[in-house]
């Protein structure tokens, strides 16, 4: 702060003289400087270590198990065979499904705080949202299990299994045992962890609109519904696609409260009641007994999947940003 | 959670070692399943000797790595090496409690104990074979109980565990299927059936799921009173998960002659002996750089044969007879320091 009130100062200075007069302080400026340079490099460097020793660590995998490392979904510590399709799958679906499901609530929250929420209800909700973000993985997960597999597996899993007609569509997604876990369970998980996030973004973004765009708006007569797919949604779209990537980044890599309610089976899920795994929680699971060799190396390999993956959807997300820009 | 308690253990034991200046400081890693006993000692020896040991409930698998790497004084694991693993790696490793796993089941109108099985059953069943509860061949051998007509859920351990190596080799001995098809391992290619993360997950699909049967360490099937099966021993006889039956099957075994205690407590032939019972293991270094430090360690364990057994028995785990600790006594002679001497007798 105060390099930059003396820079500051010393500008006039210098203009009157007529002559470059290096500024007071301006060792520190460097000094500044290089602080934050190291600290970007660090970042750099460190995203780079991962990658290169995930590589290393992963490498025997890829090299014995080719290409069929990414679609068999064979996973046979016994006789050291492995492959990634079956979680690399469980790990896309459970998060398209929570996002499927977070994003229009978290939209719904974020609109009923910013346009519609009654003044002395704004803070309790808001302060809500908040507090959800907080809560660790575990306890989503603790809690997931015990507390809403046995009522989903009651009031969803059962009605929708009886209630599908023999040889349908639906009953084939909603096969499976219905004891309150599996691919939508743990999607549900998901949206609950993700949706706060998505929702805390969204309620600063919808703040950013200007209230006079917003009172034009309303006084050219548009209803709150026309205002705020017109005016505010359209105003702060890139914002929200940035917020909806975070969601999805953080579903992808969600480890612990995956691991106690989907099901931990490493074949192709084959409906929403059925049993999966994803690659964090494959890791989680194994990565502590696992045997020196290919079983370690497959687990290092399929972080590197997963680290693929992310980095798919973070360019996708800017490719969009980008995209938008330019229009 | 052992690994919180675990964790919570060592923390209090650096609070309170610091002001105790001259203690040895040990470190060890690995099995999940004996952490709780292995703290209460520490926190036992601590107190008695100011000696502080630190453990990290890590896993089998990462006891084995650490100890391989170096980083701790001790590791722990529920699967015993193979003599030649032992000699390749310069370790030693002796057995300290016994345990046991215990098929757990969630049948409606049927009470603990009540239902008999045998390996090659429960092999087809976790094979996905027999999926009726009213299968005729459950039936044939539960004549007075009435089983309903229920889909039967496997539920089985998603973490690799020293548990599902005790409970996938037993199945392997006794059943040809299961050794040609998954096999015996800390984690295997389940044919069938939902993985729930540690004791507790298996514990709660199991709860939650009518028709539902998962394996257990015994520990924790009593202390939650689960509903578990009678199994059928190699007498041919139907016997209960109780200690008295698991101490009956390492009372039967010839620790004398297993060469680097590589032995495993399944299936014995003791009239008595609980069919999937096994041993847990302490690794340690053959040559030891510093012969304090080896020392120490042995020091420790040898403490806790001679006072740990009733914290042991507390926790319900087994404990080894006399004769089977002075044997593990003369092998820690092979552990020696850099000038080649034994580093306790």
């Amino acid at each position: 702060m105060t390099e930059v009130a003396m820079t500051a100062a010393a500008q006039p200075q210098a203009a009157t003289d007529q002559r470059r007069v290096a500024p007071k302080g301006s060792g520190l400026e460097v000094a500044f400087e290089y602080v934050c340079f190291a600290a970007a490099t660090l970042l750099l460097a460190a995203l780079g270590g991962v990658l290169v020793s995930l590589l290393i660590g992963g490498w025997p995998a890829f090299a014995h198990f080719g290409v069929s490392f990414f679609t068999s979904s064979t996973w046979d510590p016994v006789n050291d065979e492995f492959g990634v399709a079956g979680p690399i799958v469980g790990t896309v679906v459970t998060s398209l499904l929570a996002l499927l499901l977070a994003v229009p609530t978290a939209f719904g929250v974020a609109f009923f705080l910013v346009e519609l929420c009654p003044g002395p209800l704004k803070r309790p909700i808001g302060t809500a949202v908040e507090l959800l973000a907080g809560i660790p993985s575990i306890v989503y997960g603790m809690w997931g299990l015990f507390v809403f597999a046995p009522v989903f597996s009651k009031f969803v899993q059962l009605p929708l299994m009886t209630a599908a007609p023999p040889g349908s569509i639906w009953e084939k997604f909603t096969q499976g045992v219905p004891n309150g876990t599996g691919i939508l369970a743990a999607s549900i998980i998901l949206a609950v962890m993700v949706l706060p996030f998505i929702a805390a973004t969204m309620r600063e973004l919808l703040n950013t609109v200007p209230a006079q765009v917003r009172e034009s708006a309303y006084g050219l007569g548009a209803t709150t519904g026309e205002v705020v797919m017109k005016v505010t949604l359209p105003y702060v779209r890139r914002g929200v696609i940035g917020a909806i990537m975070l969601g999805l980044g953080r579903a992808l890599g969600e480890t612990m409260a995956v691991t106690f309610i989907i099901g931990n089976s490493h074949g192709f899920p084959k409906s929403l009641f059925d049993a999966g795994s994803t690659i964090a929680s494959t890791i989680a699971n194994e990565f502590a007994e696992a045997a020196p060799g290919l079983h370690t190396a497959s687990l290092i390999a399929s972080g590197l999947v997963l680290f693929i993956i992310t980095f798919i959807v973070l360019a996708l997300a800017r490719m969009m940003l980008g995209r938008q820009r330019s229009v | 959670m052992l690994k919180k308690i675990a964790a919570g253990v060592a923390a209090l034991a650096v609070g309170a070692g610091a002001a105790i200046a001259v203690a040895a400081n040990l470190s060890g890693a690995g099995a999940t399943f004996p952490a709780p006993v292995y703290a209460k000692w520490a926190e036992a020896y601590r107190a008695q000797t100011g000696n502080q040991l630190g453990g990290q409930a890590i896993g089998s698998g990462g006891g084995i790595r650490q100890i391989n790497a170096n980083t701790v004084d001790f590791g722990a694991s529920d699967k015993p090496l193979k003599p030649d693993d032992l000699a390749t790696n310069g370790l030693i490793q002796f057995p300290t409690v016994i345990g046991g796993v215990v098929p757990v089941v969630n049948i409606p109108g049927v009470a603990p104990g009540a239902l008999k099985l045998t390996g090659p059953i429960v092999s087809d069943i976790f094979r996905g074979i027999i999926v009726y509860w009213d299968d005729p061949h459950i039936t044939a051998l539960n004549p007075g109980v009435s089983l309903p007509h229920l889909k039967i859920t496997v539920v089985h351990r998603s973490d690799g565990s020293g548990t599902t190596f005790l409970f996938t080799t037993y199945l392997s001995m006794k059943a040809r299927n299961w050794a040609a098809g998954p096999g015996g391992n800390d984690s295997v290619n389940w044919p069938t059936g939902i993985g729930g993360k540690g004791n507790d997950g298996v514990a709660a699909f199991v709860r939650q799921t009518p028709g539902a049967i998962g394996y257990v360490e015994y520990a924790y099937a009593k202390q939650n009173h689960m509903t578990f099966t009678l199994l059928q021993n190699k007498a041919g006889k139907f016997v209960q998960p109780l200690a008295a039956n698991f101490a009956a099957a390492a009372a039967g075994a010839n620790w004398a002659k297993a060469p680097g205690f590589y032995l495993l407590l399944l299936d014995q032939p003791a009239p008595d002996a609980w069919p999937i019972t096994g041993a847990t293991f302490i690794l340690v270094h053959t040559k030891q750089a510093n012969a304090q430090t080896g020392h120490d360690v042995l020091a420790f364990f040898d403490w806790a044969y001679k006072n740990g057994d009733a914290a042991a028995q507390g926790l319900d785990y087994v404990t080894f007879p006399e004769s089977v600790k002075n044997l593990v006594r003369q092998a820690w002679r092979k552990v020696v320091g850099p000038d080649g001497k034994p580093v306790y007798s």
